[in-house]
């Protein structure tokens, strides 16, 4: 499967994810430069994690507005996939291409952890390797991750099974203490209502090897690879 | 002409910025704050025919990037003949980079 992973300016992760994808998956991974238009022939596009235009004005405002943005928002209506990580899915909300919007942690600190998460929703393109309550143990890092949308569309999602992914303890029961950020509903991962656009805070390419303390990440791109097949 | 754009979290949405300042303004003994909020504060020199078109386009630029109207609500000012403010020299003429090239 063929994959491209956008960088833009202050990206962080990008290296990491074509590491996942490339090294130890085996996969056709290429980076994409976040000032040309074309997305290389990729099937999924990537947008990784990092501090794209420094995170001036707001996360991911900046970043959303790059000359590849326009292409990977006509790839994704025409139904391409496209995931987004941690500021990926910040972007992706900025875009409009996933709902809600990522505010400053309720502790206002920056976290840099390992959290469990519950695959709620495990017939999308990107879960369709886990099994439905599933929980992965994956790492966070960011600022920003506090997940909020109006009332009525979180009722709407919650309906449809756009919540994906869910901080829970590692029993894979929610509470406050499980949820790191202060996340309604304790969010974190959504998917769009068409089920080919996708966000998550965690990072999965950062755990696709024992080395890096666990490979729950595999699950999620093994999904992506698998719907290809 | 000058606009100023008031960018400010919006009512119901938990702001947890505003939350900290307001105990921190407790603790330090400032009786009577109820609450408080942190916002954002932004100033464009524009160019418009009338104060109306200038509020108009800054309206647009705050629904399309200034603003996210999940999470903000703002207001928008037009000061008319408002002298435009002098930049600050921080760096030399020429020698600006820009972070997207």
């Amino acid at each position: 499967m063929r994959w491209g992973v956008v960088r833009f300016p202050g990206s962080l992760d990008d290296g990491d994810a074509l590491y996942a994808l490339r090294d130890v998956m085996g996969q056709d991974a290429a980076l994409l430069w976040h000032k040309d238009e074309s997305l290389g022939g990729a099937q999924c596009v990537v947008l990784p994690g990092g501090f794209s235009y420094g995170d001036y004005l707001r996360c991911g405002a900046i970043a959303r507005f790059s000359p590849i943005m326009k292409s990977v928002a006509r790839f994704a209506a025409d139904g391409g996939l496209v995931i987004g990580i941690c500021n990926g899915f910040q972007i992706l909300c900025e875009a409009h291409l996933l709902p809600g919007a990522l505010m400053r942690n309720r502790s206002l600190s920056f976290i840099c952890d390992v959290v469990h998460v519950r695959v709620d929703n495990a017939h999308t393109p990107f879960t369709r390797a886990a099994r439905a309550g599933e929980v992965l143990r994956l790492p966070i890092k960011h600022g920003e991750g506090c997940y909020v949308a109006p009332a009525e569309d979180l009722a709407r999602m919650e309906e449809r099974g756009q919540v994906v992914l869910r901080y829970v303890d590692a029993a894979g029961v929610e509470s406050e203490a499980a949820n790191p950020n202060g996340s309604m509903r304790s969010i974190a991962g959504v998917a769009n209502d068409r089920f080919n656009v996708f966000g998550l805070m965690p990072h999965p390419e950062h755990a696709v090897e024992k080395l890096l303390g666990g490979e729950d990440g595999l699950k999620i791109f093994q999904s992506i690879a698998e719907g290809a097949r | 002409m000058r606009v100023q754009v008031f960018i400010t979290p919006r009512k119901g949405i938990l702001d947890p910025q505003g939350r900290a300042v307001e105990g921190s303004l407790k603790s330090l003994g400032f009786a009577g704050v109820a609450s408080v909020r942190v916002g954002r504060y932004i100033t464009i020199d524009i160019d418009a025919p009338s104060a109306a078109a200038a509020e108009a386009a800054v309206k647009q630029m705050c629904d399309q990037l200034l603003a996210n109207p999940n999470i903000e609500d703002y207001r928008c000012e037009v000061e008319v003949g408002a002298p435009a403010e002098e930049k600050p020299a921080i760096l030399p003429s020429g020698s600006s980079r820009k972070f997207d090239d």
